[in-house]
């Protein structure tokens, strides 16, 4: 019984780091209708950058969980306005090829720099030791993690559901072409949402550096599993991401401790799983189907 | 209000407006009816800006607005109601409702949209897409009531509604008229069109091929009929 709590509770951690990757992944395309396959390389530049400001400025935990998203979520907007923008017009095949670019461009220039090794990062002092929860003992900082992504999740569905902008970000996801026609210039929200889907990315990395090898590579690694999130949930469903994001969490971390025996099916078994929900629901489990243009 | 002149559209190499010039007044109901694909939908999405390829001049209050993207027009006071009913099925009937920002001299309070529509009030927390047919249109009305908007386009608002809904639509569009409202309409059913209509134009194969004054239409309700194929 304790082993199961703990494997679900190591879940439900993971899950947090895929919710909130896939939670970006999902207002992007929502309102962009851009796949974005760099999502994984900011990731990995919050990582790196809050492990860059702590050793060579010393800068803590706590202010690189501030800078780094904001940093991250500007660079993200100028991008969008740089580059991702041109991408409306042009065939799906180009959004893959700009983001696909762009996360080797940012992945090698920090390889340049800093090399393949991975670089540790001290847990912040607050948040070492573990928590007591009777039947197991959990490190403090996964408790911080899933409190803080679980935090952060609501506020955005909060944002969403409760507030104006939210509402003309949610009728821009569904009608695109149709909004404008109400008085709403849904090409000023466009940048500010990539630059958010961006800092949320960040934001992962953050909390990811503690806790996971920072490298160049962290991302890669990971953005695989948060599109088969992404998909499992429905493309551009925020709250199938979100659920799906710790559903898979869970699946994983089970997977993992009880078909350890069978190595093949506890690697695969998102991918497994991802095929099934696309034969029962092809557009996800909380996707809509797409009206035809 | 609106002018338009020698207005051309096409979809890719297809020409489907061909020098279309028309005018509406203030306070005017207009009707266009015509076949299917005569361009009637055509024209009003070029007005409010929503078919990019596209020439000529299109002009509110002598201003010209050919350029301007769809959502400056409905600020300026240009309401769309489209053949969809535009429903947002992700948000409420209420968001839906105040979605659009309220624009020019006189929108209508929220509480003046329930009174006239009391099925809206008590759906107000539902999802739109809830709403029936008959419902949906209404909304779609009352959406761009709200907003305030001076020149109303709306795309066969009475497609597949029952009698009684028919009448209802037309009650509300000879309403917004008392207002002041103006309304340009495509429309296929012709008695309505002629239950709220001052005048009409016919369009076929993307011209303009005739002005009518509602009279001469009732007049001629019967030759008009079997051209449209109805």
């Amino acid at each position: 019984m304790t082993g199961f709590l703990q494997n679900t509770f190591n879940g439900l951690v993971s899950g947090a780091f895929y919710a909130l990757l896939a939670l970006g992944l999902a207002v992007i395309f929502g309102m962009l209708r851009v796949v974005n396959f760099a999502h994984g390389a900011f990731y990995m530049l919050g990582a790196f950058g809050a492990y860059v400001l702590l050793s060579e400025a010393g800068v803590p935990f706590w202010a690189a969980l501030v800078i780094m998203p904001l940093g991250l979520g500007l660079l993200g907007m100028a991008l969008e306005r740089a580059v991702v923008h041109r991408l409306t017009r042009l065939d799906p095949l180009y959004n893959f090829l700009l983001t696909f670019g762009l996360t080797l461009i940012l992945q090698d220039l920090v390889k340049s720099r800093y090399g393949v090794q991975s670089s540790p990062y001290a847990t912040p002092s607050a948040l070492s030791g573990s928590v007591d929860f009777g039947l197991f003992d959990f490190p403090t900082y996964r408790v911080f993690i899933l409190g803080f992504a679980v935090l952060v999740c609501v506020a955005v569905w909060w944002t969403l559901t409760r507030t104006r902008v939210g509402m003309v970000v949610r009728a821009a996801t569904e009608r695109p072409e149709l909004t404008p026609a109400f008085g709403i210039n849904v090409g000023r929200w466009v940048t500010p949402v990539f630059g958010f889907g961006i800092a949320l990315a960040g934001l992962a990395g953050v909390l990811a550096a503690p806790m996971r090898a920072v490298n160049p590579l962290m991302g890669a690694d990971l953005i695989i599993v948060v599109f088969a999130v992404v998909v499992i949930g429905g493309l551009g469903s925020i709250f199938g991401s979100v659920a799906a994001g710790f559903g898979i969490g869970l699946v994983q971390a089970w997977g993992e401790a009880y078909l350890s025996s069978f190595p093949i099916v506890s690697q695969t078994i998102v991918f497994v799983v991802m095929a099934v929900v696309l034969l029962w629901r092809p557009a996800g489990l909380f996707g809509r189907e797409e009206a035809p243009a | 209000m609106l002018r338009i002149d020698n207005l051309s559209a096409w979809y890719g190499e297809a020409q489907v407006l061909r020098d279309v010039s028309l005018d509406v007044a203030a306070g005017e109901v207009v009707t266009l009816v015509g076949r299917n694909g005569a361009g009637k939908s055509t024209l009003l999405r070029c007005v409010m800006g929503l078919h990019p390829g596209q020439r000529g001049t299109v002009e509110l209050d002598g201003r010209d607005i050919g350029r301007l993207p769809a959502y400056r027009r409905a600020r300026l006071g240009l309401g769309w109601v489209p053949d969809d009913r535009g429903s947002y099925a992700t948000l409420s009937v209420a968001e839906n409702l105040t979605l659009p920002p309220t624009v020019g001299p006189d929108p209508w309070p929220l509480e003046r949209v329930y009174e006239a529509f009391p099925a809206l009030h008590q759906r107000r927390d539902s999802a739109a897409t809830t709403l029936s047919g008959g419902e949906q249109q209404m909304l779609a009305l009352a959406r761009v009531l709200r907003m305030g908007a001076r020149l109303l386009l709306c795309d066969e608002p009475t497609e597949g509604l029952s009698p009684l809904l028919v009448r209802q639509v037309g009650d509300l569009l000879h309403e917004a008229k008392r207002h002041g409202v103006t309304v340009l309409l495509v429309e296929q059913n012709l008695h309505f069109a002629t239950g709220v209509a001052d005048r009409h134009y016919l369009l076929a194969e993307g011209r303009v091929v005739e002005a009518m004054e509602n009279s001469e239409v009732r007049s001629r309700e019967r030759e008009l009929l079997s051209y449209l194929g109805i």
